[in-house]
């Protein structure tokens, strides 16, 4: 194919990389609106997706840029969107429809300072529970979080992965830190590679479009072959036909959430360092567990015991990871920049195993190892 | 002598989704028919038709026909239709949504699809109000009207002449019909279905339970009537004389009709196709 891009060792910046994982994993729609700090995403694709035939569009606003992956998912691209805070609480409702209509689609959210206008330029890791709860009602989300420009590449195919195999929308949490590193990457042979595409449907007569199988994944039916696609926001039954009622309701709203919790196995991901004989162990995720992993040398070089837990998959919430650790460990540190957002959860998951400790900022700059450091030496 | 059995447009129904929800006498019913009947008459294949609404009264339409049908969010119909119609440009995009959907909530998206000559044809009905929620003023109620959120009468707002703002957006198809020119609507539909780029169809419609109501018209053949009498049909009309004011004459007809204008998928390939010539002319990535 004409524009894949060769395997090999690139500079690039975590921008760039989400842009090129994207592509690699076979993203050939891009709709957004101009944001910093995702800019680059945006026009590395502009510059990118025509070379493979793809369609990059610059939308009016992000609400018509979620509406129109969404629309282009369905078409049967793969789809993405990248944006930041304010544009991110814009798509809310519309990551409740590829929710609720099964629609699989990428949304990177390249974290900057908020709430509101916030810091544009500067780094947040604000949007954690947004991305969690931000659209309305009950359901499930998939979240992952890159630290290094390989894991930017990494996890954006793996974004796209889960997105095709779940048929749900996956948010990519980056943040401004990681979106202006430049690092090293190496892109793999595609023969590597495991790409994941949606399951679809091959017989039109008496399809149901969401009359799931044993994954509690319904195939999805292509455009325009006379499958009859019934599709809708509202609360359906497999047919995709409205059904008001709270036993409608209870059934897809259970399988929707079951579809992810109950094989939430095959999406949680982790990284442990120095975890084997920890006391104390940092839990840390974005471009912050990279400040944490030098925190954690640092420590050990004052022969403190303390491992580093890097959260890959934020949700689902890696619940029995932390509640196993917690059993062993006394002390768990979370560093992340936010008011706690990654602290409560582990709290939570800890329940009552092992004391849980915030260090961080409000946004605007990075935690500095010696920061988390001094936060080891205080609690141990 | 030939034995009808069912409706002629049946076979484009999801008759299993009967009883609809539009209520007795709602000016939606005949649009509907209208347009499965257009669609017949043309011989397009059916399978090839994708019907996307946004949410209200009219939006509902997209699930009562046994076409591929998308039911979005409020106000997001076009965006949604937009990238589907990039991602498939085989097939015909239909976008029907109301008034308070497609020019208010989602009123940004409309003027900037038409500028960009997206290839889809918006059904925008036009019942004066919010019928789903009520009866609420709108984008497109006329000046002294009464809606259930202007009880002192319609002081307030001024209505968009729909028309005149999908013309200087850019549609390169803009006619308005009332749902009693049925035929018209009909024809106007299949004129639409056969050209390319953004078109619009106003169809001014009738809400007996909400706007009717309101308005000394409550029953749905007064509704009928006030539009019969007070629509009038003009050849070759100007947009800008297309304002609807309330107890006056309309205009109704053909206000824009440009062919062969580039359409926004076109560019698209086209930008496609210099990007991948400049790349073999160039030699890598
Ligand atoms: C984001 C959002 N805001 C508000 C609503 C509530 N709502 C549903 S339909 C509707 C208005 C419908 O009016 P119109 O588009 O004119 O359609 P009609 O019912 O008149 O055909 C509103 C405000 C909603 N569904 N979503
Ligand atoms: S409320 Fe009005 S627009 Fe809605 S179905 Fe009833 S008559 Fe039609
Ligand atoms: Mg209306």
């Amino acid at each position: 194919m004409t524009g894949e891009i060769k395997p090999g060792i690139y500079f690039w910046s975590g921008n760039d990389a989400i842009a090129e994982g994207a592509i690699f994993a076979g993203c050939r729609f891009f709709a957004g609106y101009p944001i910093t700090p995702s800019n680059e995403v945006s026009e590395r694709l502009s510059w990118r997706l025509p070379q493979v035939g793809g369609i990059f569009v610059q939308m009016e606003d992000e609400i018509a840029s979620i509406a129109a992956i969404i629309g282009a998912s369905w078409g049967g691209l793969k789809a993405m969107t990248a944006t930041s805070g304010p544009g991110f609480s814009l798509m809310q409702e519309n990551i409740g429809l590829a929710v609720m209509m099964e629609v699989p689609i990428v949304v990177a959210n390249i974290q900057r300072g908020g709430p509101s206008t916030g810091l544009p330029t500067m780094i947040g890791m604000g949007d954690v529970q947004q991305a969690r709860w931000g659209t309305h009602g009950p359901h499930e989300i998939i979240a992952l979080s890159p630290s290094t420009i390989q894991e930017a590449f990494d996890l954006t195919i793996r974004a796209f992965n889960l997105a095709e195999k779940f048929r749900t929308p996956v948010i990519l949490l980056a943040d401004e830190g990681l979106s202006h590193l430049y690092e090293r990457v190496v892109v793999p042979d595609p023969r590597d590679v495991i790409i994941v595409n949606r399951k679809m449907a091959k017989d039109p007569r008496n399809y149901l479009p969401y009359k799931a199988d044993d994954d509690l994944v319904p195939p999805m039916a292509p455009v325009g072959e006379g499958f009859r696609i019934q599709t809708t926001g509202l609360t359906h039954d497999e047919r995709g036909y409205p059904a008001i009622n709270a036993e409608a309701q209870n059934r897809l709203i259970k399988r929707l959430i079951d579809k992810i919790r109950k094989r939430k196995h095959e999406i949680i991901d982790y990284e442990m360092y120095k975890c084997e004989d920890a006391e104390i162990v940092v839990v840390s995720y974005g471009s912050v567990a990279r400040s944490a992993k030098s925190a954690v040398d640092m420590a050990r070089e004052e022969k403190i015991k303390v491992g580093l837990l890097k959260l890959k998959t934020i949700w689902p919430f890696p619940d029995e990871v932390i509640f196993e650790m917690a059993k062993k460990v006394k002390k768990f540190i979370v560093a992340e920049v936010n008011e706690g957002q990654i602290t409560r959860e582990v709290e939570r998951a800890s329940r009552g195993q092992a004391d849980v400790f915030w260090v961080g900022n409000y946004g605007g700059r990075w935690i500095y190892p010696e920061e988390i450091l001094d936060k080891i030496l205080e609690v141990r | 002598m030939a034995i009808v059995s069912g409706h002629p447009t049946e076979k484009y129904v999801r008759i299993d989704r009967l009883p609809h929800i539009w209520c007795p006498g709602c000016g939606m019913g005949i649009i509907f028919n209208a347009f499965a009947r257009a669609i017949d008459e043309l011989g397009i294949d059916p399978k090839k038709i994708v019907v996307v609404s946004g949410i209200g009264c009219s939006g509902r339409a997209s699930g009562y026909w046994a076409y591929d049908g998308f039911h979005t969010t409020h106000g997001r119909p076009i965006p949604f239709a937009m990238g589907l119609k990039l991602a498939r440009p085989d097939l015909h995009v239909v976008v029907i949504s109301g008034d308070g959907d497609l020019l208010a909530i989602g009123g940004n998206h409309f003027i900037h699809a038409a500028r960009r000559n997206v290839d889809i044809l918006v059904i925008l009905v036009n019942n004066f109000n919010y019928g789903m929620t009520g009866g609420q003023v709108g984008p497109t109620t006329p000046e002294g009207t009464r809606t259930t959120t202007t009880p002192y009468g319609n002081y307030l707002e001024s209505p968009f002449n729909v028309v005149w703002l999908a013309a200087a957006s850019g549609a390169v198809y803009v006619a308005r019909w009332t749902v009693y020119h049925v035929r018209n609507l009909t024809e106007s539909i299949k004129t639409a279905m056969q050209m390319r780029g953004f078109r619009v169809i106003e169809v001014v419609s009738t809400c007996p339970t909400d706007f009717g109501r309101r308005n000394r018209l409550p029953d749905p053949l007064d509704n009928l009537r006030y539009l019969k009498e007070h629509a009038v049909y003009k050849k070759n009309p100007d947009p800008r004389e297309a304002d609807i004011i309330w107890g006056k004459k309309f205009v109704i007809g053909e206000f824009v009709k440009i062919e062969g204008k580039e359409t926004f998928g076109d560019r698209i390939r086209r930008i496609i196709q210099i990007a991948q010539s400049r790349l073999r002319k160039s030699g890598s990535h």
